[in-house]
């Protein structure tokens, strides 16, 4: 089993660039998620990767092997596709064993196979039954069955748990995890969901426009985003920004926006230094917050109560922020309260390139 | 009368010119033709002055050859050339769904066929197969090789009969083909190339089979309208030679001017109508099946 790299890949579609120099390596056996907003070219790096896109420029190698221009069925690997992709005029175990039959192994072995993963899925029930008989979730574990069955080196998934409900999506999720622990392949994962990137990712590679702006394990890019792009899109609720100033005050370096002055921490000062009086981005995880005397007054406009958590809309400076705070007692709207900052926990951004200071 | 009761009638009130229309312009003439059918009437005679035979037209047919040799070539010619447009129209379809450049312009002029009136494609097709000034024959002689009687031998007429009219109607098959093709779920075809799916195998294992509901529609249009079939042979053969191109609607033209049957006319024309009944039944049967199959299916697909 491979690793995979992408090497200045790149993909036009007529005079439209939307993927113009990608580079990217996958470890053997790892799972990679790209996670970005829609329309970034997650799913055209995946079918580039799958062969259902020709490629620009540049090279997709799986292995030794420079599979660029080969046929999909050259590639040695399975897919699953955010529609499912069923073949609606076969019944499920057809479905599920089309890709073997093609290949010409055995009936018997091809039917003990179907039905092994058949039962992995609870789809035993619904082998005979057309794609059209089925509801979206047993579709949606057809279309998994139909890539398990075959024994690919790369398993490549595109949005596959877009098109169910919540709950749904939630169960598949925690299967999907588990399958990935049981089969230890490679998987390429594609979502524009940050929440399963983060819960199925070894790796998640961060896309904006066709480009990569940050590959790294989910800790790496929630403890240490590269830029502000990186540090909005990974999280929930979603990081707060405010604008502020970078001065030095009594021999402490702090962030000075409107009404707030946070202090940072000393092991920062070295690197902070070369920003010193400019204008800088600030970014707090409304986690980052806690509530306790001696931090900033700060009023309480809105809250939404979640359970265990509850998230607060507040204002600082003018700028709306989110809090986000244990609901041991529910704390409403229409209050002051009072909240510290965690000065490790902050991020500082360059307001002109955005990176992370 | 109530409002409600008003209201239901509606509908039929501005039905009800296009019934009456319908019913003078198609179920007049067919009424009218069945009852013909059961007459021994000559074209000189007034309707009312014919004498009543029953079913003799009927069984007359049956035992003249000729006409059960004009069945026979009526459904010869059907079968060969609804088949051979099958395959052709559905071969280029697959050949040509694909976006390359100049593919659409392509796709326009292999349709022009079907657009020029039955009676010019005869017209044309006959100086094309003139024994010496046709371009086949100019050509086949200036290459060395000896002439075809293109329409001066029994077989050879039917088969320039049934070129002509492959020419004409492949387009067709191939227009509707081409729309079925390109309204598949790319991505069932995407997932079987993924699954290792070959072009034939693509086009074996998934591109016919869900094409099949437009084909076998498809199918059927083109075998009634092949029944149907007159301008093109009348003007290239008019049956001949001998009887080896006369389908069924020369012959009942035939029977009604050259014999002066029309009695014998109407029962032919009956039989015609009775087999392009049947298989509009057949089409609008499957038609019936596949709206019940979908209906299930919407049925299945919102209780789950
Ligand atoms: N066949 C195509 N022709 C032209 N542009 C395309 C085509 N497919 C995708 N695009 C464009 O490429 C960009 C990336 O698309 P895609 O990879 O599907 O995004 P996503 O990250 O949502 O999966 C989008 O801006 C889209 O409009
Ligand atoms: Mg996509």
């Amino acid at each position: 089993m491979p690793e995979i790299r992408l090497q200045q890949l790149r993909k036009d579609y007529g005079a439209v660039n939307v993927i113009e120099n990608l580079n990217l390596e996958m470890a053997d056996g790892e799972f990679t998620v790209l996670v970005g907003p829609s329309g970034c070219g997650k799913s055209t790096t995946l079918r580039m990767i799958a062969g259902l896109e020709s490629v620009t420029g540049g090279q997709i190698v799986i292995g030794d092997r420079d599979v660029s221009k080969l046929e999909p069925k050259e590639r040695d690997l399975a897919m699953v596709f955010q529609d499912y992709a069923l073949y609606p005029h076969m019944n499920v175990a057809k479905n599920m064993s089309f890709a073997l039959r093609l290949a010409r192994m055995n009936k018997s072995d091809i039917e003990k196979r179907v039905k092994e993963v058949a039962a992995t899925l609870d789809l035993t029930a619904y082998l005979d039954r057309k794609p059209a008989e089925l509801s979206g979730g047993q579709r949606q574990r057809v279309a998994m069955g139909r890539a398990l069955v075959r024994d690919a080196g790369t398993f490549l998934f595109d949005e596959p748990l877009s098109n169910l409900d919540a709950k749904l999506r939630g169960q598949m999720r925690a299967e999907l995890a588990l399958m990935s622990q049981r089969i230890r392949k490679n998987m390429i994962y594609v979502t524009h969901d940050q929440v399963e990137a983060m819960t199925l990712g070894d790796k998640i590679v961060v896309m904006k426009f066709g480009e990569i702006m940050q590959a790294g394990t989910p800790e790496q890019l929630y403890r240490n985003p590269a830029n502000k792009f990186v540090a909005g899109f990974i999280g929930s609720p979603t990081m707060n920004f405010l604008a502020a100033e970078l001065i030095e005050e009594n021999g402490v370096l702090s962030a000075k926006g409107q009404g707030f002055s946070i202090p940072l921490p000393d092991a920062r000062r070295a690197s902070l230094q070369a920003h010193k009086d400019r204008n800088i981005h600030l970014g707090i995880r409304p986690s980052s917050f806690t509530e306790g005397p001696g931090g900033l007054k700060m009023p309480v406009i809105l809250s939404e109560y979640i359970g265990a958590q509850s998230v607060l809309i507040s204002e600082l400076g003018g700028q709306q922020v989110a809090i986000e705070v244990n609901t041991v007692v529910p704390i409403r709207a229409g209050e002051e309260r009072e909240f510290k900052v965690q000065g490790d926990e902050i991020h500082l951004f360059d307001p002109q390139t955005e990176a992370a200071l | 009368m109530s409002i409600a009761r008003t209201n239901r009638m509606t509908p039929y009130l501005f039905l009800a010119p296009a019934g009456l229309v319908l019913l003078f312009a198609l179920f007049y003439p067919i009424c009218y033709m069945i009852y013909a059918s059961f007459l021994d009437w000559n074209p000189s005679q007034r309707i009312g002055e014919a004498d009543f035979v029953g079913l003799r037209n009927y069984t007359k047919l049956f035992s003249d050859p000729s006409f059960r040799e004009s069945m026979w070539v009526t459904l010869k010619f059907a079968g060969v050339v609804v088949t051979l447009e099958m395959f052709l129209g559905v071969g280029l379809a697959l050949l040509l769904d694909r976006n390359i450049r100049g593919m659409s312009l392509l796709r326009t002029l292999f349709i022009l066929p079907m657009m020029i009136a039955p009676i010019v494609v005869g017209l044309m097709w006959r100086y094309m197969y003139h024994p010496t000034v046709g371009i086949f024959n100019k050509t086949l002689k200036s290459w060395g090789f000896d002439t075809i009687p293109w329409l001066s031998d029994g077989n050879w007429a039917f088969a320039s009969v049934v070129i002509a009219d492959v020419w004409q109607w492949t387009p067709f098959i191939f227009i509707l083909s081409l729309a079925a093709l390109q309204s598949l779920p790319t991505s069932a075809v995407e997932a079987s190339k993924i699954d290792g799916a070959s072009g034939w195998q693509q086009i074996i294992y998934i591109k016919l089979p869900l094409m099949l509901p437009v084909l076998i529609v498809t199918f059927l249009l083109r075998l009634i309208d092949s029944f149907k079939v007159l301008e093109v042979i009348l003007v290239m053969t008019n049956g001949g030679p001998g009887l080896s191109t006369e389908i069924l609607s020369l012959r009942i033209n035939r029977t009604a001017s050259e014999f002066r049957e029309l009695g014998e006319a109407a029962a032919m024309s009956n039989l015609l109508l009775i087999v392009l009944l049947l298989l509009t039944f057949a089409m609008f049967i499957y038609n019936k099946a596949q709206d019940a199959r979908a209906a299930r299916l919407r049925a299945v697909e919102e209780e789950a």
